[in-house]
Formats: structure tokens, sequence, C-alpha cells
């Protein structure tokens, strides 16, 4: 399913990048770290907006090549990135918002461990799994 | 919402003059708009263009346009004449009616205008509601809701404006509902159509317009969102068509991208468009290069119709969409360059040049519409792949222009990788020093936000520009830093330590100059770990560092030396650096440990130090209670201070060694990959303070600085005197019995050599008492023990010498000797030396104060130091343990003496040997002892009384020196090796013989048998002379013609328990002969006030002076203040006699207010035994009388 998962500090440093082909892994620290540019300008741009009625979901972010990355906030500001193949079109809109939400509710999770400094990368062995498995379900 | 159409029937003046107010208003309010499918409800804003109606705009049977459908037909009237409607109004909305059924519209509304100016005009009305009615009975049926009520629309009043409100909820309402049901009835037809796509002859690009305007819909809507989605499943939906089609390539290419540009230009969303293109050429496969090449044609030519039909300001409105497409053509044109070999330094070879030339024939022909213009897509590209020169130039145009509009928009993170494409291309190109630029500018970026994998890629880039670019020192910073990446491989690792070492080699031969890196790439401090743990050491003695360093080098590397830089400052009268400093402060291990560097996060949160909170508690200085409580943070001056932008890590330039005459050096070590521990074993010369700056570690000519040690890490050097403690091992020391001292010298820089004494000087007050056991310890300054050793005291007559063990300095030497000081007779004479006859009452009173704290006497010892040439004084304070009081007891002309011993220490007291001498050594005079036992026991705080007779046959002394001495002992100690000297106590009794008897007698009354309440009875007081004239009181006698001689007395007789009521004069002066047996009788009456036994009055009796007596003359303060007390106790002791008051107010009065000079009579007291009172402490039984009795009982 998704290629490449990237949950960013608000402070837009990783906490967590894994991606699938490890080759390219490089090749997605760049793109994730580029679509930082487009998360900050929608983040700006729904500053606005009221807080409880904020969509987390930033949607497509931008499309390469090969390759499509949506964007998800959370309220403080934790980005999460996922990089989608593109020929993938299994992934719907749909399907996307809800692998966010399992990630976001992964992530409350690792925030809830009081051993859990906010702002340390993680290290979560939970975390791993549910990454994966949003990874390796190759369709 | 805008919703273009909705059209307006009916009175069309009417409603031009509503229009204004009604678009005004419509939108005002938001309207949930309840959706189908479970999706979410939005709150939407409706905007209504109305029109006017025509048939012509009703779409006809099939029509699916959405953006034109007319969504709620409105039929204004003003109508209120029941004739007019039915002749005009009501055919008018039934032709209305009609059309609207003929094209199946069932969204409509009427509107009746009502107006009050209309009603007036016309006289045959009806009730307003009529009309109303009737419409609704006419059209309405089942749907009253159809028909609305606007009342006086124009006018401002509050009638108007609830009319009004009403109306366009429920206009909005319908509005919505219409929208929604057609909106629904529009995507279940697109559905259909979707569904239909596997049946032969449908056709994309109608499937493609019908979803397009639904999401064109959403757009106007500003739903956003929705728009995207109809875009996504086009898309999906197209990539699956594609799939499915295969590769036939039947596929008209040309036609999506149409579309797309369309899309581009009308959806304003050309990402959307990106997104389409890509995703159209994912499936075809074309030899390599064509595909990029179409692409980039595609998107220069969408950007160019862009161009052409925007203006400025719009494109640059939009640049954030239209920027990824130009990214994307440079993208491409760079991969082409790659490709057909115009990127390389020697230029294309023939392989490139047969791959260009087939790629420029695959483009095939431009297209005529273009094919005159001088610029086109297809020129650019053409042009591009035709030179080395000519690519560069049109590769650079791209790169810079999609830099910049990157940087106008704020997209910084793209930029830079557009720039880092770039470096490569000049890397390619051998243009490092252009590359430089774009991959320091990245890697800054990269650094900030902790990206360490893209920090880890463009530091292996700028390395190999650097080397490139000959800067050495950078080079190998970023070499090193590299080295010490755990993000590169083993071997890449190793490759740039190698890097580094063969450097190092080389430059040894070179002699060039040092080059200073920083150290953190190369290694890490983790900790520090003094020995001895507090840091602190004296002149020339021996510390220790261990530095743990963590190698961050894949492989050994031999190093010449390790330095630290040590900052030496001198601070004077530091308390650091005393010996009680070092002994009172042990440090928890000596172990510091340096906060870690966690590479990779960003620089902001790596410097930020940790937060040192600490509780605060704020106590009001009057009664301590808490103020405030809080928590400070200690270090908030290094948190708040300004984040310095400059503080790159990669600046080398900053790095400067300071000069310092203190280095500790450590040579020719091997550091493995990890942990490394390095001792650097310093011998302490100077005294002062050393803080440990820069760390340096030299591998060849290279140098690894730690700029600054953090946190501050000091060691201490300092230097001592030699010096003598003697303290007691007690709290206080008491005289008399033998006690501890502890002497402690503290050999600081002087060492003891064999033969070096103490000399004591002796005191006879104070001997030293020796035993041979004794022993002196010798601790280290750190306070462990080194060695025991037994102490040789030598005693002469003056000097007692104690010869000190040998010990190394900076050692203290300890031991222990027993004193005891001995008060001495002489001492106590000088404390009551000043004690003369007169002040002797005094001193007595001033010493009950003193009862409860002991007497302390300080005694001086001299010694003389080896160290030192002159002697060290010291002084011990020793108190004497008891306090002795005495008092003159009389029976008579029976006299005794009484002492009171009182201990005021803790200790238990044996007392023996007790003795009252007269130091006057008369013969006649015995001192009877009437002591019990020959021992006794004082315990602690308490006091123990001796008694003596005083017995004598000839004529009496005036005074009486006496000497009182006891032997005492502390109770508890068994055996008494020693003889103690015993307590002694002098005193002087003088003027003690009696001289007057007085007996004080109360009859009651002559009939009774008693004495009784309230009833007045005969005081008699007989004052009997006892002896003749004698040396006492020859002063005071008067003598007269006769030759007798008489004395004048004032008695006075005084009830402080107010038992009695003197009644008549209570106090008389009388004469008295100076003769024994001579007797004077004075009699008062006196008032029982109470019944029982009650104690007699007190009878004193006064020397009554005359004023021209000698005495007078002779005034002194003492004995005014003592008649002033006399007076003033009198005063208010007696308020029963107010003549006697009287008399002796104005004898005060004439004694103070007139000069001193001047003759008056005054009075003293006798001293203590002069005079005789039998009847002191005798009672006299007084009965109540029986009517205070009842009368007592009724009271009650």
């Amino acid at each position: 399913m998704a290629v490449c998962i990237a949950v960013i500090a608000k402070e837009n440093y990783p906490l967590y990048i894994r991606s699938v082909p490890t080759e390219n892994e490089l090749k997605f620290h760049y793109t994730v770290h580029t679509s930082l540019d487009v998360v900050d300008e929608k983040i700006s741009a729904m500053g606005k907006a009221l807080v409880d009625q904020r969509e987390l979901y930033l949607g497509l972010l931008y499309p390469t090549e090969d390759y499509k990355v949506y964007g998800y906030v959370t309220n403080s500001k934790v980005k999460f990135v996922m990089v989608v193949d593109s020929s993938n079109t299994a992934l719907r809109d749909n399907e996307i918002r809800s692998m966010f939400r399992k990630l976001h509710n992964s992530y409350t999770d690792i925030m809830c461990n009081p051993f859990y400094n906010p702002g340390d990368r993680i290290q979560s062995r939970a975390f791993d799994t549910m990454v994966n498995s949003m990874m390796m379900q190759v369709c | 919402m805008s919703l273009p159409y909705p059209p307006c029937a009916g009175d069309q003046n009417l409603f031009t003059s509503l229009y204004p107010t009604l678009s005004q208003q419509l939108p005002r309010e938001p309207m949930e708009w309840r959706r189908s499918y479970g999706r979410a409800p939005k709150m939407i804003h409706l905007e209504s263009n109305f029109v006017q109606f025509k048939e012509e705009l009703l779409p006809k049977e099939g029509n699916k346009a959405l953006l034109t459908f007319p969504f709620l037909h409105i039929y204004w009237t003003e109508c209120c004449d029941t004739e007019v409607y039915k002749t005009a109004v009501k055919d008018d909305i039934t032709k209305w009616q009609n059309v609207l059924k003929a094209h199946s519209s069932v969204d409509w509304l009427i509107v009746v205008v009502e107006s009050d100016a209309k009603k007036k005009n016309k006289t045959n009305i009806l009730p307003r509601t009529s009309i109303v009615d009737k419409i609704r009975n006419d059209f309405c049926n089942k749907q009253s809701d159809r028909c609305v009520v606007l009342s006086d629309p124009l006018k401002d009043s509050s009638r108007s404006q609830e009319s009004w409100n009403a109306f366009l909820t429920k206009l909005r309402t319908l509005l919505l509902m219409s929208f929604t049901k057609n909106l629904g009835k529009f995507e279940d037809d697109m559905r259909t159509l979707r569904e239909k796509r596997t049946e032969p002859g449908w056709s994309f690009c109608e499937y493609f317009m019908v979803q397009e305007e639904l999401a064109f819909v959403f757009e106007m809507l500003q739903q956003f969102e929705d728009a995207l989605v109809q875009y996504d499943e086009l898309d999906a939906l197209f990539s699956q068509y594609v799939v499915n089609f295969g590769a036939g390539g039947k596929f008209n290419m040309f036609c999506s991208k149409s579309w797309a540009v369309l899309c581009v230009l009308r959806v304003n969303s050309s990402k959307r468009f990106c997104c389409l293109i890509l995703s159209v050429h994912l499936q075809v496969s074309v030899p390599p290069g064509a595909l990029d090449c179409w692409v980039f044609l595609s998107c220069l030519e969408v950007l160019q119709r862009i161009e052409g039909c925007c203006d400025r300001a719009q494109i640059d409105a939009n640049v954030s969409h239209t920027v990824g497409l130009w990214s994307y053509a440079t993208e491409k044109l760079k991969s082409l360059g790659y490709l057909c070999g115009l990127v390389s330094e020697k230029g294309p070879n023939s392989e490139d040049l047969n791959r260009t030339v087939d790629l420029l024939a695959g483009l095939g022909a431009e297209r005529p519409e273009t094919a005159n213009a001088s610029q086109s897509p297809y020129k650019k590209l053409k042009e591009a792949l035709s030179s080395v020169e000519a690519f560069e130039k049109h590769y650079l145009d791209l790169s810079h222009a999609t830099i910049e509009m990157y940087t106008n928009i704020g997209r910084i993170r793209s930029a830079k990788l557009v720039g880092k494409d770039l470096a490569e291309f000049y890397m390619r190109k051998k243009g490092p020093q252009k590359a430089e630029v774009y991959l320091q500018g990245a890697l800054k970026t990269y650094l900030a936000e902790g990206w360490a994998l893209l920090v880890t890629h463009t530091r292996k880039q700028l390395a190999e520009c650097q080397k490139q670019l000959g800067q050495i020192e950078n080079y190998l910073q970023t070499s090193s830093l590299l080295a010490g990446d755990n993000h590169l491989t083993e071997e890449e690792r190793k490759r740039f330590c190698r890097e580094i070492l063969d450097f190092t080699n080389q430059q040894a031969e070179n002699q060039g100059q040092k080059v200073l890196l920083p150290m953190h790439s190369f290694a890490q401090l983790k900790t520090l770990h003094f020995d001895p743990p507090n840091a602190v050491v004296h002149v020339g003695g021996k510390l220790s560092i261990e530095l743990t360093l963590l190698s961050q080098m894949p492989i050994p590397v031999q190093v010449d030396q390790v330095a630290i830089h040590v900052h030496f400052s001198i601070e004077k009268n530091s308390y650091r650096k005393t010996a009680e400093w070092l002994t009172k402060h042990k440090t928890s291990n000596g172990v510091i440990t340096f906060p870690s560097e966690i590479a990779g996060l960003p620089l902001s949160r790596n410097n930020l130090p940790a937060l040192e909170l600490s509780e605060m508690y704020e106590r009001s200085p009057s009664d301590n209670s808490l103020n405030t409580a809080g928590i400070i943070c200690k270090n908030a001056h290094m948190l708040l201070r300004r984040q310095e932008s400059s503080s790159s890590l990669d600046v080398p330039s900053g790095l400067t060694l300071e000069d310092g005459a203190h280095v500790l050096k450590c040579s020719n070590l091997t550091l493995e990959p990890g942990d490394n521990k390095i001792t650097f074993n310093i011998q302490a010369k100077e005294p002062g303070t050393y803080t440990l700056r820069q760390l340096c570690t030299s591998v060849g000519k290279v140098q690894f600085v730690l700029l600054h040690i953090y946190p501050i890490v000091q060691y201490d050097v300092y230097s001592q005197e030699p010096q003598l403690k003697v303290e007691p091992m007690t709290e206080s020391l008491l005289a008399g019995i033998p006690q501890k001292v502890k002497f402690t010298v503290t050999t600081g820089h002087y060492t003891m050599k064999s033969g070096d004494t103490l000399q004591l000087s002796n005191a006879d007050a104070m001997p030293i008492l020796y035993h041979p056991e004794s022993k002196a310890v010798i601790y280290s300054n750190t306070r462990e023990k080194i060695s025991e050793s037994s102490l040789r005291i030598q005693s002469s007559e003056k000097i007692t010498s104690i010869s000190l063990p040998v010990a190394p300095a900076y050692h203290v030497i300890e031991f222990e000797l027993e004193v005891m000081y001995l008060p001495s007779a002489t001492e106590s004479a000088v404390e009551k030396e000043n004690i003369t006859n007169k002040e002797n009452h005094r001193k007595n009173k001033e010493k009950q104060k003193q009862d409860n704290c002991m007497a302390t006497v300080d005694q001086k010892v001299t010694i003389d130091c080896p160290w030192s040439i002159y002697s060290t004084i010291i002084a011990l304070t020793f108190c004497i343990p008891f306090n002795a009081k005495h008092s003159l007891l009389s029976a008579g002309k029976r006299k005794y003496v009484q002492v009171c011993v009182q201990n005021l220490s803790e200790l238990c007291f044996q007392l023996s040997d007790y003795s009252l001498k007269n130091s006057a050594e008369c013969t006649d005079l015995q001192l009877v002892p009437l002591n019990p036992a020959d021992q006794q026991v004082v315990f602690s705080k308490q006091s123990i009384f001796f008694v003596w007779e005083l017995k004598w046959t000839k004529e009496l002394p005036l005074s009486l020196q006496c000497l009182f001495s006891v032997s005492f002992c502390p109770a508890t100690s068994e055996e008494q090796s020693f003889t103690l000297k015993p307590f002694t106590y002098e005193f002087q009794v003088e003027n003690f013989f009696t001289l007057y008897h007085v007996k004080t007698e109360i009859f009651p009354p002559l009939d009774a048998e008693y004495c009784k309440t309230g009833s007045l009875c005969s005081l008699e007081v007989s004052i009997t002379r006892l002896v003749e004239l004698s040396e006492v009181d020859r002063d005071e006698a008067l003598t007269e013609s006769d030759g007798y001689c008489t004395t004048k007395l004032m008695y006075e007789v005084v009830d402080n328990s107010s038992n009695w009521a003197v009644c008549g004069k209570s106090s008389g002066v009388i004469s008295m002969p100076v003769a024994p047996r001579a007797i004077h009788k004075v009699h008062m009456e006196v008032m029982p006030l109470f019944a029982g036994y009650l104690p007699f009055p007190d009878v004193r009796l006064f020397k009554y002076l005359p004023h021209h007596s000698a005495h007078s003359m002779q005034l002194d303060a003492d004995s005014w203040i003592e008649n002033d007390n006399l007076s003033v106790d009198k005063n208010v002791d007696e308020q029963a006699d107010s003549s006697s008051i009287r008399s002796r107010g104005s004898l005060h009065s004439t004694a103070s207010g007139e000069h001193k000079g001047l003759p008056m009579p005054r009075l003293q007291p006798f001293s203590p035994g002069q005079v005789f009172n039998s009847s002191t402490g005798m009672q006299i039984l007084v009965i109540p009388s029986k009517d205070d009795h009842v009368l007592e009982v009724n009271v009650t």
C-alpha cells in the first residue's frame, strides 16, 4: 500500500520515517522533506479556520512522477506524510483518510506512554507493526 | 454557494424593486446542507443571481447541464384586488405553471407582496389574506408552503423585517432542497453513465465532461475538497481505462491533453492537471527519453497557454500551482540532458548523439500553429538538445526560474532540492565553486530541521565539492563528520577517516600550518572523573583527571597528543581552598557527565540546555510564614538568550586555541572506536582555581578542538599555613576536675621533622596531666587515618614540651591531653576585691541574679610551635561549677553563719572536708560546726547548706573575715589518683552583734479571752537595748547633758498581708538610752481583719540620724537609694495610717527637694543581726465575731 510513512515533529524534524524499498530510502526522505513545503502552506492557509472545525487530513500534497504524497496534521502540529505508489489505483481518498486515522491513533498511543518524551524519535514496536501492516498490504 | 439561475416570473417591476435587498440578504445566514450517502453536513451560504423567467431557459429533456439548471422558479405578484386577481393574475400564474409542468419542473414558489399603501387606494379591498388563500386554493394543493407573503418589504419596520426573515428562510430552504434534489439526480445519472463504461461506444470524453461539471459545481459552492474528489475519481477511472484498453496506443493523447488544458484554465488547479498528465503516460511504453520529451513539451505548452490567457497578476497569484510544472519540466530536461550526454565534461559521444537524433526525430514535425512563432516549446527542446552550451543555457534558465518561483512562494525546501540538482549538474560540469553554494544552502536547511539522512547525503556531495575546490580545512571537517556518521556504511566511513589520516601524514612532512577542526565530529567528551573526587588538592599534591572520550571514528586513530587547556586564576581568601572546605565538602563521586550530542536532532533542539528547576519559598521576615512558593529556573539566562543564527556547526573559522601556560598533556595514544579513557596526572603547583577550558586532540597537523568544556569543570589547588587548634572535648570545661582537651595540628605546608615539639608554658592554675599511654594520630587532609604513634611529653618547672610525631606536609596530627584548672584562693580574692563593706549587700544581690549561669575564667596558654617564631596564645574557658552564698543567722545574742553551696554544673559532686575559718586569728572566737556528715553529695543544679555557730568569750570584733573551703570530686569517678584543690569562698560579716531586742505582743480587749475580728486589740512593742555603747553606734549616740547617752530610733509597724488594720500612729521616733536592759515600750491599737491564726505585723527598726550628725555630711548615693527605696516601700505598704504617710511624704520631699548642705534627719537601716526580733513568725488566734458570721451567711 503505502511505500513510505513519516511522522514529522512540529519543528519539522523526522520523528519516524520508514519506506519499503530500502534502496530508495534517500529519495523518499527528499520527497517527504520537500512535501513539508506544501504541508506548511496548507497549514497556514488553514490557520484561520476555527480549531474544532479544522480538517486534519490535508489531502494530496503533490504528485510526483511515480508517487502521490498525502499529508495529515494533528492538532499539535505533528505531521504525517504518506507516499503512495501512483499506479496503486485501489487507494482512494477514503482509504488514505482511514490509514491516516489509524496512524494518528497509534501515534496517540505512543504519546500516552509515560516513558515517551514528546519530541523524541519514535521507537515503538507497536507503531512499527502498525506501519508495517500499512505498507505490506501490497496490492 | 452561488446558484446561477433561479428564474423569476410575474411582476417584473416589483421584483426589480426588491432585488437589491434580496440579493444582499440571502447569503447573510448560513444553511446546513444535508447530503446523501452519509457525507458530513456542511454549513453553506447561499447566493443567487436571479434572472427573468424565459421559457427558453428551461432545460430540454435529456439535458444534463447542472450549471445552467434553473433550480427554483419564483412568481412575484403584488395583487391585492380580487377582481384583478381573477381577471389577470390567476391566468398568468396558470400559464406559468403549465410551462413548468411541461418541463417537469416541480420547484416553484409564489410570492405575494403586500403593502399598506396600495390597500388604501383601493376601496373594494378584501382582507389581505384572501388573495393568498385564493392562490393557495387554486395552485398549491397540499403544498401550502409554496406560497409566501411578504409584507411591506420596502418599509423599515419590525413587521416588514419579520416578514423578510420568514421569507428568506423559506427561500433558502427551498433553494437548497431543489439544489440537493437536482444534484442527487445528476450524480445518479453520472453513476449510471459510469457503469456503462464496459459497453462498446462509451466515450470517456463524454463521461469526463459530466463528472468535470460536477466538480465545477462543487468548486462554485466553495467545496473544493469535493471537487478534488471528483477529479481524483476521474483520474482513477482514466488510469483504469488506459489499462483496459492496453498499450494499443489507440488512445488519443492529444485529446486528453486539451481537456487537461481546459481543466487548468477553468479549474485553476493545475496540480490536478499535472496529476492527470502524469498518469497519462504511466502505462505507455516508449523508447527512453521520448516520454521525457513529451512531458517536457506538454509542461511548457501548458505553461505557455496559461501565460497566453492570463494576465501577469493572475499568473503570479497561481504560481504555487504552476511551479510544479516548471519543476517537472526542469527535471525532465535534466534527465534528457544526462541521457544525451550533454552534462558530461567531455560532451556527448557518438552513441549519445545517435540517441539525440532519434529523439528529435521522434518528436515529429512541429505543429503548424506554432511553427512560425519565434519561440515554442518544440523549438526550445530541439535547441536544448542540439548542443552542450545550449542545453546548459536552457537548463540553467529553467532551474533558476524554478528556484526563484519556489523561493518567492516560500517553498524553501523545494527550492533547495532543485538547487541540489543544479549543484549536481555543476559538479558534472566541473564547476565545484558554483555547486558549493547550493550544497551549503541545502545542507543548512537539512541541518536546521534535523534530517540526518539528507544531511549525510548532502555532506557527501559537499565533501567531493570541497575536495575539488581544495578547501582543505572544510574538506577535512566534512570528512570527519562523515567518518563519524553512522548513516554511512562502514566502508564509506573508513574511507573518509583515511582521507583525514592521509592528510595528517602528508602534512607532517610538509610542516604546513596546523589545521583546527571542531572536536564533536571526531570524538565526544562523555565524562570526566577527578581523583580525589572533590577536585581539591594541596600544593604539591597529586590530582588525576580521567576523561572518557567517545571516538566517532570507525578505525583506531593514533593521536599524538591530547591536551586540556586550563585557565588559572588566583582567588584570594577563597573558602574553597581551605582545609575546612576540603574536609567538610565531599562531592559524591567526582564524576562530571557531559550532555551527549544527539546527532540528527535539529540545532535548535540540540543547543538548548535542559531546564534546571528548583523549588523556591519566600517567607515573611517577621513571622516566618510562607509568602510565596514557586519554581525558579536556575539557568534562565541560558535558555532565554538570543539564538545565534550564525552558530552553524560547519563554520570552522571561529576556532582558536587559547594560549595559556597551563596545559595538561597526554601523549601518544591510540583512540579506539568507542569509549576511550585518558588519564592526566597533575602535580599541583600554584594555589588557585584551575578551570578546564578547551580540549585539543592533535593528530599530525590536524587538531580537533573542543572550544568550550561545558558544564564548567574546575579543580582547586590550595596552600595552607600550619595551624594549631586546641578544643575541649566536652561542651564546656569545668574548673577543678581533669578534662580532656584535643590538640589538632594541621601541618599545612610544613613537614614535621623528628624533634619538633610544642612548648607549652606552664601555668600554676592549670597543670597539664600526662598519661604515658596517650597517642597521637596522623590523618591525611582528607581525613584518612595514616598512622598512630605514642606521644612523648616532658615537663619541666616552667615548660611542658610535647614531641610531635614525624608527619608529612598537609596532614593532621591529633592528640588529647588532660588539663585541670584549679580555682585558687587568689583567684576568688581577685573576684572579691571590689567588695567593700558598704557594697556587700548589693554584691550579694547581683550574685543572686547570676545564679543560673556559671562564672567563667579564661586561662591562657602560650604555645611555641616549631613552624613559627611567634608564640600562639590559646585561651581555654573554664566554668566554675559552684556558687557560694553566706548569711548570718541570729537567735537572741547567739550567732550562726550559714554557707550555701550551689552546684551549677551538670555533674554530681561529692563534697568533703568542709571548713570555715576565721582568718583574723581571733583566739577567743570559736566556730562550731553544726553539720551532719563528713561527706555529702550535691546533685546537679542543687544546693547544700553548711552552718557554724559563732562563739566568743571576750569582746567581739567589729567584723569577721571568714574563709570557707570544701573539697570536691566528681561523685561518679571511682579512683582519685590526684588531689584536687578545694573550692574556697571568702567572705566577711560585720556589725553582727545584737544591739536591740524587739518583742511584740498583742492583747485581746480586756473583757475578752481572744481577739475577735473587727474589735480593737492592743499591740505592745518593747525594744530592749542589750549592750552598752559600743564601737558600732558610737557615731549615732547623742550625749545628753546629764551624762546619759541616747540614740534615736524609728520604729514602724507594717502589715504587708493586710491582716491587721493599724489604728493611730504606726510609726514614730523614740529616744533610746544607750545602756544595757534599757527598755522602751510602744503601744498602739490594731484591729484584726480576718479570723484564724494571724501572723503578727512586722515591726521594723531604723536608726534615726539627726541632721547635725557628722554622718549626715557623708551622704553618698547608696544610702540615699536605700532610703528612697524604704520610703517608697512605706508609701505603698501603708494606706491605713494617713498621717504617717503625710509626715513621711514631707520628709521625703524635703530630703530630695532641698540641697544636700541643709540639715535634715535621715534613716539608716541596721545591719542584719543587729536587731533581733523575737516575735518573728508568731501568730495569734483571732476568732470571728458572731455578727459577721451571721451576716456572711445571709449574704451567701
